[in-house]
């Protein structure tokens, strides 16, 4: 009878039961629901950035030399001939907003793509070799943080000049410390687990112990930093674009359309308001997907 | 002359996103003036929430409900939060388990209890400041006047639980309560601790509730004995009468469990499974998955807490007498669970 | 404590040399030669070149400049302006009370606004409030914020006519900069109608610049107050009988406040870098205008010399974070 009591069950083990690594993400994640209308606006806006062509009514560098600022079309003076109006030099401001997206989304991509791969690479070494190297680094990503950042991107761009490229790699460069900081923390706290020494003494080399072992279990800060990258590489280079160092006209880039925005305060509010609204929609979507994302993959944050 | 504290059907319900769980369910309890009494059971088996309900600090998601909830005569349901809080601190006191944690680490331990003097007595700083300085020297801190400007991270936890003590008797309450008062505690201050405590109680004839799950605590300090087991009360009795002869199996098996009564037994006795909780809660008597003695009636009706044959409060089908259960069926078999019901 | 403060203070001294370093390179990066970008547009001729190229040091050996420059810097030489020919430390020192005074201001906005916002939320956690104050905390943290100042200026200085558009104070009042902060001396000038004045004009910067570290104030403060709630001094409070107002007013919200305390620290360099946009909306004549003007009117010295300034006022605000961290949590002072 006892060894009856002892024999262990193995019952088959129902499908829906453990949700794999993915499903159990998804529906972390979809529990907020502001996370997945932030998702929702990033595709729509990324849809809107690949179509461009397809939805944008105009060119969005075409001049309509008979419609200098056009109201929208539901203000008085407005017509469904350009539905949010034109700008001082009679350019579709729709059009210029759609095309829009694809610079700043560009900007972004591009931005914590490099910034990113420079990131995990800076860090890794600091984290892998420690003593000088790692001192070197790390001071010198302080140094960056000495200076606020967009100062230091002006800083940059006054060197190199200004137009969009340099915006981009001026970007890139003032938030690379942050990703730095996270890889070289997480790698330090990876490095001495179990998993990691049973690696190296399994005679693995140093860049596949970097890259292969290691890595991996640093990417959940690394996935949410980089998404809330995007909204702070969109922000910075449209800072960048407004103040005349970013994206040079008649480049439709967002921050850039709202340089000269100011002389039309007193007379078409539709010039400033759009693209801001634009900037501030993207902006907002991302870090409401990047704090969803962070609950979604640190289940210690959440309460 | 009415009891100081009397507890009817009190019940604890906490709102979680699995639904609503009972952590107290059904206390029953009075406490006269001066006595000891002790509330014993495993960690979740509510005895600290009761009590954290008695004075009124159960939170949201927590829903406190009773019949009677009364200190002193008074209804603690009825009154409002302004009329409880000039009870609770002065005539209520309550000593918690992490001494470190329960202290405000950012004031000195002298701001901590004057602060509950100003609250409940008023009186000038310079008499706060006396009193204060007479409780931590009644409470054992040496050199108490050098320790008021000392913050929590500076003392040890032994010294804290003091502070914490003198804190809880600064008004001079008619009830303490300790929750488990020296568990956090290095083994050789844990006795210190309980005999502070129970001299405190004598010299002042405060009754004093003392929540453990140590039997052997109990029967060196309480009067009487409230076995808990997962938010009911399983067993009330003195505390000479319960050693002597628990009614319970649960109390019988946390006897069975003290290394004092496994003399001459090879291995402590223990006991299989742990207190169910949101999920597991067992239809009938909670406490048939883990009972020596359960019958098919225990999976199907749950006991009630009535006085069995000898006038012991039990909440048991079978209560025990000298460790054998009575009232059994004839035919069924003694001692032995029905494993085909009980799978 | 002492120790506590030679440590920080000598930790502070690498990153002083890196700043000084980037700032030397910057000038020596910038394509072109040097001394043509000193000299400004008009151009030079070769005698004049050659003697600049003597005068600057930039026939000596890089390592040689560095300490001259060094030397330059901590004597309070940070060269002059190409446009105004005066020297920059002199320019900084005119144009920087404007820029504390809006960053002030702009701080005692978010603080007085995102702390009792943030308490409310951590408190009343998952109501309409809390929901609310999130919402709108992520808005504002998302904001381009000038884009935020134009349509601030759009709405209450264009259509209702509320508050000026642009500087610090109307041209109807003149008189001399006494401590160059325009409410001070407005007071002191004893015009009718000037203090009010430097008022209207502060109040829409100081929003739109204060809007970031509202936002950043009021998350913290709402998680660390969230935090401290569970903590078992906060129930030992309760149990004190303590009236709720001083169990959450006092006990938690001392203990919530000391990561606030460091995010507010480290809102100074966001305040910044947020100066030098809302200057430029506002017309405010401030250290970020000044900044942004000397990039497109490529005056390097001014730059230079403004960039190492703005840098060690950051390191130096740091600082005094770290030592008011001290002075709020028992734990740290006394470790030391």
């Amino acid at each position: 009878m006892a060894t009856e009591v002892n024999t262990p069950e193995f019952r088959a083990v129902p499908a829906s039961a453990p949700a794999g690594p993915w499903r159990e993400f998804w529906s972390s994640f979809a529990e907020n629901k502001g996370a997945v209308a932030g998702l929702a606006t990033i595709v729509i806006v990324a849809l809107v950035a690949i179509f461009a062509d397809l939805i944008a009514p105009y060119s969005p560098i075409a001049q309509f030399r008979d419609s200098f600022l056009v109201p929208p079309f539901w203000a008085e003076g407005g017509s469904t001939r350009f539905l949010l109006g034109t700008d001082d030099v009679g350019r579709d401001l729709l059009s210029r907003l759609i095309y829009g997206a694809r610079y700043s989304l560009l900007i972004g991509c591009i931005v914590v793509t490099l910034s990113l791969a420079a990131g995990i690479l800076l860090g890794l070494v600091a984290g892998f070799f420690r003593g000088i190297t790692e001192d070197l680094i790390m001071r010198a990503m302080d140094i960056m943080l000495a200076l606020p950042a967009l100062l230091l991107a002006i800083v940059i761009v006054a060197i190199l000049g200004p137009s969009l490229t340099n915006a981009i790699m001026a970007v890139a460069i003032v938030v690379l410390p942050h990703y730095v900081r996270l890889t070289r923390a997480a790698v330090i706290s990876e490095i001495t687990k179990e998993y990691v020494t049973a690696s190296r003494v399994s005679g693995a080399g140093l860049l596949r112990l970097m890259f292969s072992t290691v890595l991996p279990n640093c990417m959940a800060p690394l996935i949410v930093q980089a998404t809330l990258g995007f909204s702070t590489a969109i922000l910075d280079a449209a800072a960048l674009g407004f103040l005349g160092l970013g994206a040079q006209p008649p480049t439709p880039e967002w921050g850039s359309m709202l340089a000269k925005a100011r002389e039309f305060i007193q007379s078409a509010w539709w010039v400033v308001t759009f693209p801001g609204l634009a900037i501030l929609i993207t902006v907002l979507a991302f870090n409401l997907a990047g704090d969803g994302l962070r609950d979604a993959l640190d289940p210690k944050l959440k309460r | 002359m009415a009891a100081l504290v009397e507890i009817r059907n009190l019940s604890v319900e906490f709102q979680t996103a699995r639904g609503s769980f009972r952590a107290v369910d059904g206390i029953d309890l009075t406490i006269e003036a001066g006595e000891v009494v002790g509330i014993v059971g495993e960690s979740g088996s509510g005895k600290s929430v009761s009590m954290l309900a008695l004075m009124g600090l159960i939170v949201w998601p927590g829903k406190v409900q009773a019949d009677r909830l009364t200190f002193d005569g008074h209804d603690l349901l009825a009154m409002t939060p302004a009329q409880r809080r000039r009870i609770i601190g002065k005539d209520i006191a309550m000593v918690f388990q992490e001494p470190i944690t329960s202290l405000n680490p950012c004031f000195t331990v002298g701001f901590q209890i004057m602060e509950t003097l100003a609250v409940h007595e008023g009186g000038s700083r310079a008499d706060r400041r006396r009193r204060t300085v007479e409780l931590l020297g009644q409470v054992g801190i040496p050199a108490p006047e050098s320790r008021l400007s000392s913050f929590p991270h500076q003392l040890s936890g032994g010294m804290n639980q003091r502070v914490m003590i003198a804190m809880a008797i600064a008004c001079n309450p008619r009830l303490l309560i300790a929750d488990e008062p020296t568990t956090a505690l290095d083994v050789t201050i844990q006795a210190q601790i309980l005999d502070l405590l129970v001299n405190l109680q004598q010299d002042r004839g405060m009754a004093l509730t003392l929540i453990t799950h140590d039997m052997g605590v109990v029967a060196e300090t309480a009067e009487r004995v409230i076995v808990m087991y997962a938010g009911q009360q399983v067993e009330e009795q003195p505390v000479d009468a319960l050693f002597a002869n628990p009614a319970h199996p649960y109390t019988a098996a946390l006897l069975d469990a003290l290394p004092e009564r496994s003399a001459g037994r090879r291995r402590l006795a223990t006991i299989p499974g742990v207190v169910p909780g949101i999920e597991d809660r067992p239809r009938g008597c909670l406490f048939h998955p883990r009972c020596r003695f359960a019958e098919q009636r225990c999976v199907d009706e749950q006991p009630l807490l009535v006085p069995d044959a000898r006038g012991r409060f039990v909440r048991c089908h079978y209560a025990l007498v000298d460790g054998e259960p009575t009232n059994k069926e004839p035919g069924s078999i003694r001692g032995e669970p029905q494993r085909e019901t009980t799978p | 404590m002492i120790r506590f403060l030679v440590t920080k203070i000598a930790l502070l001294i690498p990153t002083f040399v890196g700043v000084t370093l980037l700032t030397f390179a910057m000038i020596r990066l910038i394509p072109g030669d040097p001394i043509l970008l000193l000299a400004g547009e008009r151009g030079i001729d070769p005698d004049r070149y050659a003697e600049l190229r003597t005068q600057y040091g930039f026939d000596k050996p890089l390592l040689i400049q560095y300490g001259n420059y060094i030397v330059d810097v901590l004597q309070g030489d940070l060269g002059r302006s190409i446009v105004t020919k005066k020297p920059v430390l002199t320019e900084f020192l005119t144009l920087f009370p404007a820029t504390i005074e809006l960053s002030l201001c702009a701080m005692i906005f978010a603080v007085l606004v995102g702390l009792p916002v943030g308490i409310i939320a951590g408190v009343r956690r998952g109501t309409i409030w809390d929901h609310s104050v999130m919402g709108v905390s992520l808005t504002g943290y998302s904001m381009p914020i000038f884009w935020w100042g134009l349509l601030l200026i759009i709405l209450f200085s264009v259509n209702l006519g509320w508050t000026p558009v642009s500087g610090r104070i109307s041209l109807l009042y003149y008189f001399d900069s006494v401590t160059g902060f325009m409410l001070i001396d407005s007071l002191l000038s004893g015009q009718e109608g000037a203090f009010r004045s430097a008022v209207s004009h502060l109040i829409l910067p100081s929003i739109v610049l204060g809007t970031i570290p509202l936002a950043v104030i009021a998350r913290m403060t709402r998680s660390s107050m969230l935090e401290v709630l569970n903590e078992d001094y906060v129930r030992t409070a309760r149990a004190k009988g303590l009236p709720p107002v001083r169990v959450i007013g006092l006990h938690a919200l001392r203990n919530a406040l000391i990561p606030v305390v460091t995010v507010i620290g480290l809102q100074v360099g966001v305040l910044l870098a947020g100066a030098i946009l809302t200057e430029t909306i506002f017309s405010w004549p401030g250290i970020g205008k000044w900044l942004i003007e000397s990039v497109h009117r490529r005056d390097y010295p001014a730059l230079q010399g403004g960039i190492l300034l703005v840098a060690i006022v950051v390191m130096l605000v740091n600082l005094s974070v770290d030592l008011l961290y001290g002075l709020i949590n028992p734990r740290i002072r006394h470790r030391r």
